[in-house]
């Protein structure tokens, strides 16, 4: 028996040096811990799609060619780790870890960065106006869009300074180019972006004056180098096939995340150092040694966290502080039994088996209700929008009930009966518990 | 040795006015649906500190001149730091109102935003339902099975169930009445800490009826009320240090972590104490009632012409 014994201390000794490489040095290139947005700061984007206007059975299709072009677009930003996902049928997922232009990365989701390109004639009221500028093809009036890019933009320097950005036709836009650039020599042709007239460096609209039939390749002159490099990413990026909406939004500002980190891990450090005080002064020497199995159970969970990787969020914080505290408890149903079995004039060997066997049912029993209630509760993170901090505690709470029914039963048992038969275990005051007594 | 037994009607007496006081404050003041359930938008903004401090009530006007009538305002942690919340806002809205906040107290930084179109929050009401739901049924099934070996699993399972709705009741009647004079409004995280509680209080219910079975197996006195106070006596300060310790953590989590989570932190710290005392004095004291038909005496204060009837 104390041969296994010194195995199985090995063993957990191996363990738990294992977790604290885990933790501090880069494994299974796990580099750091997978923080959420409200950790990290960012952006969180449900959108809905609308199919209405989809081709029934390309629904599918229709979404997923949308999410690459999301995915392009986020390539523009350079965000490190993005998650575009479809939700359900006809939902997408964003999400942007980190990232502070909030605003910016909004406008180059939702962008329709279609180019319009519009002539100036007389409205319906006799005022002159912009209007788009159209032609038929086929027997089909179109409106002149960037949508007849070849997705090949570039950006050049102007022969005048300035930067260029050059596209290309294809070959239904330069049949309606050349229709339209044929019949607007001399006269402007604008360009909108969205609606809105697109402006140039000098912010005034850009709307160059037409010298020549464009038939193959055109060119935008006028935009800043910032402004024609974004565009022609965007144009590239293609269009979005369906119109999105968001539905659900979480920003969070990556200073806010910092400061929640600070703030639960000064939660996390004081909870478990109450925690330890407690079991030592109630308890004595096992209050000690279920301290020990306390750091032990603390590394082990973080690096299990982070090698999964389990996303951690406040809420996921939340359930690993709470988990803290009721790891203890399996501890606490085997000590008290321990004393009972102690008083009843057990020697501490017996004392200890005895404590760990007949407190083994309560432990199981009464972690079942947490297991249960965490798989609901991941379930319905699961399935519910604005779920992920549901999801995050049940996983983290999971983890952490399952980790200290291991540590509480394999750890504490195996420290404690390291004691048995050394001088120490004659101490019975060391124990709070004497044998014998009512 | 503590008597908790035979302080049962005094127990049970508390824990009625408690259902009581958590019943008519739920009818009084019901529950205030954060905007995950209700739908709207809610953000942080911060003014700059160099800036004189800005009054909440000017802030409040502002935004009901900007056409937000109902927005709520609270101001979080000690500098200008408020949070405000209205209904959902585009993106041109809110760039709007931020340029007006921003034109009227000076400059501000966004510090968080967070939005919920109906659609969602409508979702988010029928499956938060489902889930508690299929929770119920989880739990009473567990139940169901973790009390099948007690010698009367249906008075053991009820009586766990009564504790059960007594700490929901409590926690829910005093989450109505923080809603009301501090406006907490409950989002999904209250749900999670009050299905987190439910299967906190089962627990401790739990091994306190085990050691129950336990000592009428080994047969250590005749008088059952004498074996439930045995068993609580035994169990005692396991459920009491187990709570503490949980306590403990909660607490720490309450005042560190703050706002983010505090509601969530308040269900769990209300839900432990009450998962704890009905554990310990409500749920065995009623088996004890059960078994000695006693029920009469639970409704004793009530003017009932049948109460007084059996009194006498």
């Amino acid at each position: 028996m104390p041969r296994r014994n010194t195995l199985v201390f090995i063993i957990v000794l191996i363990l738990f040096a294992f977790a604290v490489c885990a933790l501090i040095y880069p494994l299974f290139g796990r580099e750091e811990m997978r923080l959420g947005l409200d950790l990290q700061g960012g952006i969180h984007m449900v959108y809905q799609a609308d199919l209405s206007e989809v081709e029934p059975g390309t629904e599918a299709e229709a979404i997923d060619g949308a999410i690459a072009v999301i995915e392009q677009r986020i390539n523009i930003l350079g965000v490190t780790e993005p998650v575009i996902q479809k939700q359900g049928a006809d939902r997408i997922l964003v999400e942007l870890p980190g990232v502070s232009e909030a605003e910016k990365a909004k406008r180059l989701i939702g962008q329709t960065a279609l180019l319009e390109f519009r002539e100036w004639v007389e409205g319906e009221g006799g005022e002159m106006e912009w209007v788009p500028a159209t032609a038929t093809v086929d027997g089909k009036e179109k409106v002149l869009t960037s949508g007849y890019f070849k997705e090949n933009t570039y950006v050049s320097p102007g022969d005048l300074g300035g930067v260029l950005l050059i596209f290309e036709w294809d070959e239904e836009g330069s049949k309606l180019s050349e229709q339209i650039t044929g019949r607007l020599i001399g006269k402007p042709l604008a360009i909108f972006l969205s609606g809105e007239p697109l402006l140039g460096e000098d912010e005034l609209p850009i709307a160059p004056i037409v010298r020549s039939v464009i038939t193959d390749r055109g060119q935008i002159d006028g935009l800043s180098l910032k402004e024609a490099t974004e565009l022609s990413q965007l144009l590239n990026a293609g269009r979005i096939p369906v119109p999105l909406t968001p539905i659900y939004e979480q920003t969070v500002s990556p200073i806010l995340g910092a400061d929640f980190i600070d703030m639960s891990l000064k939660a996390g450090l004081i909870g478990i150092i109450l925690v330890m005080l407690f079991m030592i002064i109630y308890y004595r020497l096992p209050g000690v040694l279920a301290s020990l199995a306390l750091i032990f159970y603390g590394a082990v969970v973080l690096a299990i966290f982070k090698l999964i990787p389990v996303t951690l969020t406040l809420a996921g914080i939340g359930g690993f502080v709470l988990s803290i505290g009721m790891a203890v408890d399996a501890n606490v149903l085997i000590f008290e039994r321990m004393k009972e079995e102690f008083r009843t004039g057990r020697t501490l060997g017996a004392a200890i088996e005895a404590g760990f066997n007949r407190a083994w049912t309560a432990i199981r029993d009464s972690n079942v209700t947490t297991f249960i209630v965490c798989g609901i509760l991941y379930w319905m993170g699961s399935i519910l929008v604005a779920g992920a901090p549901v999801k995050g505690f049940a996983a983290t709470l999971f983890i952490g009930v399952a980790v200290s029914m291991f540590t509480a039963i394999v750890v504490t048992r195996t420290l404690l009966r390291l004691f048995v038969g050394t001088p120490l275990a004659k101490k019975t005051r060391l124990f709070r518990a004497y044998q014998g007594r009512e | 040795m503590f008597d908790i037994t035979g302080k049962r009607f005094l127990f049970l007496l508390i824990s009625e006015a408690l259902i009581l006081i958590g019943i008519i404050s739920l009818v009084v003041f019901p529950l205030k649906p954060g905007i995950e359930f209700s739908s709207g938008s809610m953000m942080t903004v911060s003014f700059a500190q160099e800036v004189e401090e800005v009054d909440q009530g000017e802030l409040k006007q502002e935004l009901v001149n900007l056409g937000y009538a109902n927005a709520i305002i609270q101001r979080t942690g000690e500098g200008n730091d408020f949070l405000i919340r209205t209904r959902e806002l585009t993106g041109e809205d809110k760039a709007a109102l931020e340029s007006a906040l921003a034109a009227r107290f000076g400059s501000l930084t966004e510090r968080e935003f967070y939005s919920v179109s109906p659609r969602v929050a409508g979702e988010t009401v029928e499956n938060a339902a489902i889930a508690v739901a299929v929770a119920a049924v989880g739990i009473l099934l567990y139940i169901t099975w973790a009390f099948r070996r007690m010698p009367r699993p249906l008075h053991y399972g009820t009586c766990g169930i009564i504790a059960l709705v007594h700490d929901v009741v409590v926690v829910v009647g005093i989450f109505c009445i923080l809603g009301a004079i501090m406006d907490w409004e409950i989002n999904l995280m209250f749900i999670t800490g009050v299905l987190a509680v439910i299967g906190y209080s089962i627990n401790n219910t739990v091994v306190v009826f085990d050691r129950i079975r336990e000592n009428l197996t080994r047969g250590i006195s005749p008088d059952f009320e004498v074996v439930v106070n045995t068993s609580l006596v035994e169990t005692l300060s396991r459920s009491l240090n187990t709570s503490l310790t949980t306590i403990f953590v909660v607490l720490a989590l309450l005042l560190f972590v703050g706002a983010s989570i505090q509601n969530f932190a308040m269900v769990l710290l209300i839900g432990i104490v009450t998962g704890t005392y009905s554990s310990l004095c409500i749920a065995p004291t009623l088996l004890i009632v059960w078994e000695r038909r006693e029920w009469g005496r639970l409704v004793q204060w009530l003017p009932l012409p049948r109460a007084k009837a059996r009194g006498a």
